[in-house]
């Protein structure tokens, strides 16, 4: 039976202040004007798009209103949806990837508190709806009691899990949760892994380690996911190049996006670093992970929804 | 922590270097990089309005005429500025006359609040107090056994119940009442601001145990959400202060620069890392210090004052300052840094430590064959390296069952610390970008 999915567009609030806020301002405001810019600029601000991809979106905009000869503010949003989809790689592949034969493995890494192991359980509940044998593989051997967490999610959700004592070698776990799954004929293994602040040289050698592990079992090694908490601002940027530098980042889960929170830091990361979001975190509850939309993220950020509400 | 923002403002000001005097396109430049800077730093966007043209004003003003260069000037200014922005008093608990006192800890998921719970308990009960830790957190799973494991580690008693939150709150006051402990400190589970039911159970704890500190724990990584945040917290609970976690990453974290400007809360407490005693008291004054990249000595030596003498501090410190600082030396530090805590929060504190070294990773098992390398040696071989020729490295490495090439990256690792620390402190920041991080012994 499948568990009923939560949209993106309805999670995503749409707080005062925000884009809808701007688009109402600017509706009222009419003519553009340097005042409309600097609201444009201040409000990708506050989504945490960042200083340079604020300033890059701003030119094309700003290219894109000169060339059509754009003169009412009202047009602008949709200028900027286009602008943001396109800084998104609107055409990527975003679908996780498989094995040919034998296990896939996905590793789920990122700092402290960004829903590593909650994603871990929202995709386990989702590959289980798709019919298919998942084991959880308890890496993180490091917080206190953060197995007994993931136990508790295999609980729930009626699927294996290798786990191991608290302060046990992360890699041993992994080698161990590779091996049930190659005999036992598992389609996805989810590794835990404990988080880690990118700035710890020690810890993002042990990650590389858990990974080569992985790597020893041929072809499993599918996805390396970065967990990024949608309330992340400019450090998210450092984040996933540390990640991605250390541990092949294959793809970008943006968590919390349930809250007021915009996530426009992963514009930086997807321009930057190439690094597609594949998946978005909505709440708590196991059935709260949709895939990445980026013409929806855009919308959602822009608050296009919302003036469609109200015109129709 | 902060780096890059005392980075930037460094790169800043040495564009000013030199100069006789701040022209209004000086200061306008500086307050452009300034501008950036900060919302680089997730200084919340109205925050940096206010500052920067506030930094515009007194630059242009009549003070940029006084005695000192205008790089300085700026400084100075930026400087008093992020010291009142940040606040100006140091943070401390309220309390209250009743017993227990009751400290209540909410913020966002993950934040970092069952953590702090147990570090802030340790710290209370090193304070003297008798604390009880009470896991109201019943909604993520085994965060009540995650609090029990660090409630045990931090040598405290934890209380929790299979009931609902207001309950296990209001029974967990019941309970250090019986056990007479003198404070609770309340964990609660991760919410977000906008989840109405959740922040109407917030306030049902609230009236429950009417807090005498309510603390909101926010990721130091926090972007521009963080006033957001605070605000709708502080409209539920009457939030005392914030506890900013996850300062021992490189989040420059302008949170802590918006908060008290937006919020009117003051930043208590810094934890600085997973160990239980990475937790601080937040000093505004030091960490605008700290943000323009001239160290933190006060909080340095007053850690060092807990766990040996102050005289001996302040002679290290000295040497350091001198390029005096021999291989005994280090290897006395190295025994009271083990006492002090975490070695990469007090690299931290060190005035002019490059980036490099204060994001560098320790390896404790590398320090301690570093030590048995600098215990085979001799004291005056200690006190001046050059006296250490091939016959003596040999011997060292059989000392300490070490290999020759061992000691002899050893002590050129200790050369390039000794030539690094003489540039530092002497020719000021002079000649710091350009120069190649030599690697410290232990560090990777
Ligand atoms: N609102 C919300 N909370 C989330 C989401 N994902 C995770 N969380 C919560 O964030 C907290 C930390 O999650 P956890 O999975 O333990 O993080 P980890 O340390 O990275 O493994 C928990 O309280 C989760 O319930 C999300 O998409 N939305
Ligand atoms: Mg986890």
């Amino acid at each position: 039976m499948k568990r009923e999915r939560p949209r993106l567009r309805d999670r995503m609030s749409k707080p005062r202040g925000g884009f809808a806020g701007f688009r109402s301002r600017l509706r009222s405001r009419g003519k553009l004007d340097d005042e409309t810019w600097d609201e444009l600029e201040e409000t990708l601000l506050l989504a945490d798009v960042g200083a340079p991809m604020t300033a890059m979106l701003l030119e094309q905009v700003k290219a894109r209103a000169a060339a059509e000869k754009v003169r009412d503010a009202d047009a602008l949003p949709a200028l900027l949806e286009e602008a943001i989809a396109e800084a998104l790689h609107a055409g990527a592949d975003r679908s996780l990837r498989r094995a040919a034969s034998g296990p896939s493995a996905w590793v789920l890494v990122g700092v402290n508190g960004v829903g590593k192991t909650t994603t871990i359980a929202k995709l386990a509940a989702r590959e289980v709806d798709d019919g298919r044998r998942v084991l959880l593989a308890a890496a993180d051997t490091f917080r206190a009691a953060a197995a007994d967490q993931l136990v508790h999610w295999a609980e729930r959700l009626g699927v294996e899990i290798v786990r191991a004592q608290e302060g046990a070698d992360p890699g041993s776990v992994a080698f161990d949760a590779l091996e049930a799954s190659v005999s036992r004929g598992v389609d996805v293994v989810l590794v835990d892994t404990a988080g880690r602040l990118h700035t710890k040289t020690n810890l993002m050698e042990e990650l590389k380690k858990v990974l080569r592990i992985v790597e020893r079992t041929p072809g499993a090694l599918q996805e390396v996911l970065l967990v990024l908490d949608a309330t992340t601002g400019q450090n998210g940027l450092t984040q996933a190049r540390q990640f991605t530098e250390a541990a092949g980042v294959t793809g970008v889960v943006l968590t919390k996006l349930d809250g007021t929170a915009k996530g426009g830091i992963v514009l930086a990361i997807e321009a930057e670093l190439g690094v597609p979001v594949k998946l978005v975190g909505l709440g708590e509850a196991a059935e709260d992970l949709v895939d990445f939309d980026p013409a929806e993220f855009a919308a959602a950020l822009v608050g296009a929804d919302e003036a469609n509400e109200e015109t129709g | 922590m902060f780096d890059a923002l005392s980075d930037r403002f460094d790169g800043i000001f040495k564009k000013l270097r030199g100069k006789g005097k701040l022209s209004d396109a000086d200061v306008d430049a500086v307050a452009r990089e300034i501008r950036l800077a900060l919302l680089e730093a997730d200084v919340h966007v109205a925050v940096v309005k206010r500052f920067v043209s506030e930094i515009k004003e007194r630059a242009v003003g009549e003070e940029v005429t006084k005695s000192l260069t205008p790089g300085q000037q700026v400084i100075k200014i930026v400087h008093d500025e992020l010291v009142a922005v940040l606040g100006g008093a140091t943070g401390k608990l309220k309390g209250g006359s009743a017993t227990p006192t009751v400290v209540m800890l909410a913020g966002l998921q993950g934040s970092g609040k069952t953590t702090v719970a147990a570090k802030l308990a340790r710290h209370l009960e090193k304070e003297g107090k008798r604390v009880l830790l009470v896991a109201a957190d019943l909604q993520r799973p085994a965060a009540v056994e995650q609090l029990r494991v660090l409630g045990e580690r931090a040598g405290v008693p934890v209380f929790s119940e299979a009931t609902d939150p207001v309950a296990v709150a209001r029974a967990g006051v019941e309970e250090a009442r019986r056990l007479g402990r003198n404070v609770v400190v309340l964990d609660t589970a991760g919410r977000i601001q906008i989840d109405a039911d959740l922040m109407d159970e917030l306030a049902r704890m609230r009236d429950a145990v009417k807090p005498d500190d309510a603390l909101l724990v926010l990721d130091a990584m926090t972007g521009q959400e963080a006033v957001n945040v605070a605000q709708t917290f502080a409209a539920t609970l009457p939030l005392t202060g914030v506890v900013l976690t996850k300062l021992d990453g490189d989040a420059r974290g302008g949170a802590a620069l918006s908060l008290k400007e937006v919020t009117g809360l003051p930043i208590v407490f810094a934890g600085t890392g997973e160990k239980l005693d990475a937790f601080e008291a937040f000093h505004p004054d030091r960490m605008a210090s700290r943000i323009l990249g001239m160290g933190d000595v006060l909080t340095l030596i007053e850690k060092a004052e807990e766990t040996f003498d102050v005289e001996q501090a302040a002679r290290t410190e000295e040497k350091m300052r001198k390029g005096e600082f021999t291989l005994e030396d280090f290897l006395e530090q190295m025994q009271q840094m083990k006492k002090m805590g975490p070695i990469q929060n007090i690299i931290g504190m060190l005035p002019g430590m490059p980036k490099e070294l204060r994001d560098a990773e320790i390896d404790e098992g590398e320090l301690g064959r570093v030590e048995a390398i600098i215990r085979s040696m001799t004291p005056a071989e200690r006190r001046d390296t050059h006296l250490i020729n091939g016959s003596r490295r040999a011997r060292i490495a059989a000392g300490s069952g070490r290999t020759t090439a061992q000691v002899n990256a050893v002590l050129k690792q200790f050369a390039g610390v000794q030539k690094m620390m003489k540039q530092l402190t002497k020719g000021g920041k002079k000649g710091r970008r350009g120069m190649q991080m030599p690697g410290m012994p232990g560090l990777s």
